[in-house]
């Protein structure tokens, strides 16, 4: 049975992982390679690194921390933060990366997405969507959460995924770090208004979050950050409580 | 050596990383008479089914055949494995190996594709040479739209809108639909038995 992914996430900054509250109020949580590692042998079924400052200076030091996160991780590995052209995507691919998550990029140029997933397949193309509550609608945000899109969520996820998108991963800003549970009703909104895998994200704070986001969210994955580095949930517990709660998930042999 | 061939589809690295991790000794290439020189070949392949086209044009695909006659163990990847069969719905215009029959097909409507994740092993031969060691019912990752029918030569199954080839054997030939340089333990087991493979 297809189980329903726990997804560990490096927020990094200039090397390090860092872990911030509405995607703000950066602290210190370590090395991405050693944190990866850990993540996987403790039964993360994926790792997402994020580059949240990606500038023009720091793309050395990201293809860098990607290639040696890389290097002894034997699960899948997606890289995100300011990918812009097929280029950027083509060498973090080549630095050990399986997938690529692009946003802001996507949004101003949505042939992006096609153009990287016809040469590198839509299984390596993730578009990723900060979504934030307007009125009753959500809207995408753009450049790390600062600036409104103008485009509503489900809509941008439904041509993202006419475009060639492997997967969404979805943001609610609203939630992000607050520790408060996902936001049930945008995923699941999203979820269903697409044939494409989505990721839920922002504002996990306890198993019972993840159960919800499986069971009326309709998740296909979840993914979290500051919980597991900060130990306030290991993944193993985390799994055996969504276990005992009927839903399905990988355990490591 | 172990040749894992280079056509252009994707990228290569992780297989490369994971063979280096388990010590054997690999080479991508993209050269027939590398391919043709090789102990062991490695097919992966990511994307479109219609990207293997550029084996036949580059001369790779009559270097594989070769290779295969001779009895030279071969693992298909993913993508790499569906062209072991005849053709796929994706690209029907294209023609796979045929070393076995029939077609891959796409998912049904029922459910999301492509089919993204970690999925269960059924292991249908007990005998199996790529699967010593794998426990039944291991989880490995998997990440496609298009599928291989059960076979008389399926290894193992898997269950995602009805049940579908996820590992096949015959002889010297193996293919793999899931990614064993992406399946943690389980998939390094598989990736070592073919890497061990005496012949």
């Amino acid at each position: 049975m297809l189980t329903k992914r726990i997804i560990a996430c490096l927020d990094v900054d200039a090397g390090r992982v860092v872990k911030g509250t509405q995607f703000l109020d950066l602290r210190d949580a370590g090395d991405p390679s050693e944190l990866a590692a850990a993540h996987s042998a403790a039964g993360a079924d994926e790792i997402v690194l994020l580059d949240i400052t990606a500038t023009h200076e720091k793309r050395t030091t990201l293809l860098e921390t990607v290639r040696r996160t890389a290097k002894e991780l034997f699960i899948p590995f997606a890289v995100g933060g300011g990918v812009r052209t097929l280029q950027d995507a083509a060498a973090i691919f080549d630095a050990g990366a399986d997938k690529i998550s692009i946003n802001s990029a996507a949004i101003a140029d949505p042939s992006l997405i096609s153009c990287i997933a016809q040469r590198f397949g839509s299984q390596a193309v993730i578009v990723a969507i900060d979504a934030k509550r307007n009125g009753t609608n959500f809207e995408a945000w753009i450049s790390g959460g600062r600036k409104p899109s103008g485009k509503n969520a489900r809509q941008w996820a439904q041509e993202a995924e006419s475009r060639g998108a492997g997967e969404i991963l979805l943001t609610s800003m609203d939630r992000d770090g607050t520790g408060e549970g996902f936001d049930c009703e945008l995923t699941k909104t999203v979820s269903e208004s697409v044939r494409i895998p989505v990721i839920a994200s922002g504002g996990a704070g306890g198993a019972e979050h993840f159960v919800s986001v499986f069971r009326e969210g309709v998740a296909d994955a979840a993914l979290a950050a500051s919980i597991f580095h900060f130990g306030l949930t290991s993944i193993l517990d985390l799994k055996s409580q969504l276990f005992a709660a009927g839903i399905p998930v990988r355990f490591p042999c | 050596m172990i040749a894992i061939v280079d056509f252009k589809a994707g990228n290569l690295t992780s297989v490369k990383k994971a063979c280096d991790h388990l010590g054997a000794e690999t080479v991508i290439t993209s050269d027939p008479a590398q391919v043709l020189k090789a102990e062991k070949i490695v097919l992966p392949g990511v994307g479109h089914f219609a990207a293997t086209k550029a084996l036949d044009d580059s001369g790779l695909r009559d270097a594989i055949v070769n290779s295969i006659d001779r009895r030279v163990p071969f693992l298909g990847i993913c993508v790499g494995m569906q062209w072991m069969l005849a053709s796929s719905e994706e690209a029907p215009e294209v023609h796979g190996l045929a070393l076995w029959p029939g077609e891959c097909s796409r998912f049904p409507a029922n459910v999301k594709s492509p089919h993204v994740g970690w999925n269960s092993l059924h292991i249908r031969n007990g005998e199996s040479r790529l699967l010593r060691g794998v426990a039944p019912g291991s989880y490995v990752y998997f990440t496609h739209s298009y599928r291989v029918p059960l076979l008389a030569a399926t290894a193992a199954e898997c269950e995602y809108g009805g049940s579908f080839s996820a590992a096949v054997e015959r002889d010297n030939l193996f293919g793999v639909q899931f990614h064993p340089e992406k399946s943690g333990a389980a998939g390094l087991t598989i990736l070592k038995n073919f890497c061990d493979l005496q012949c």
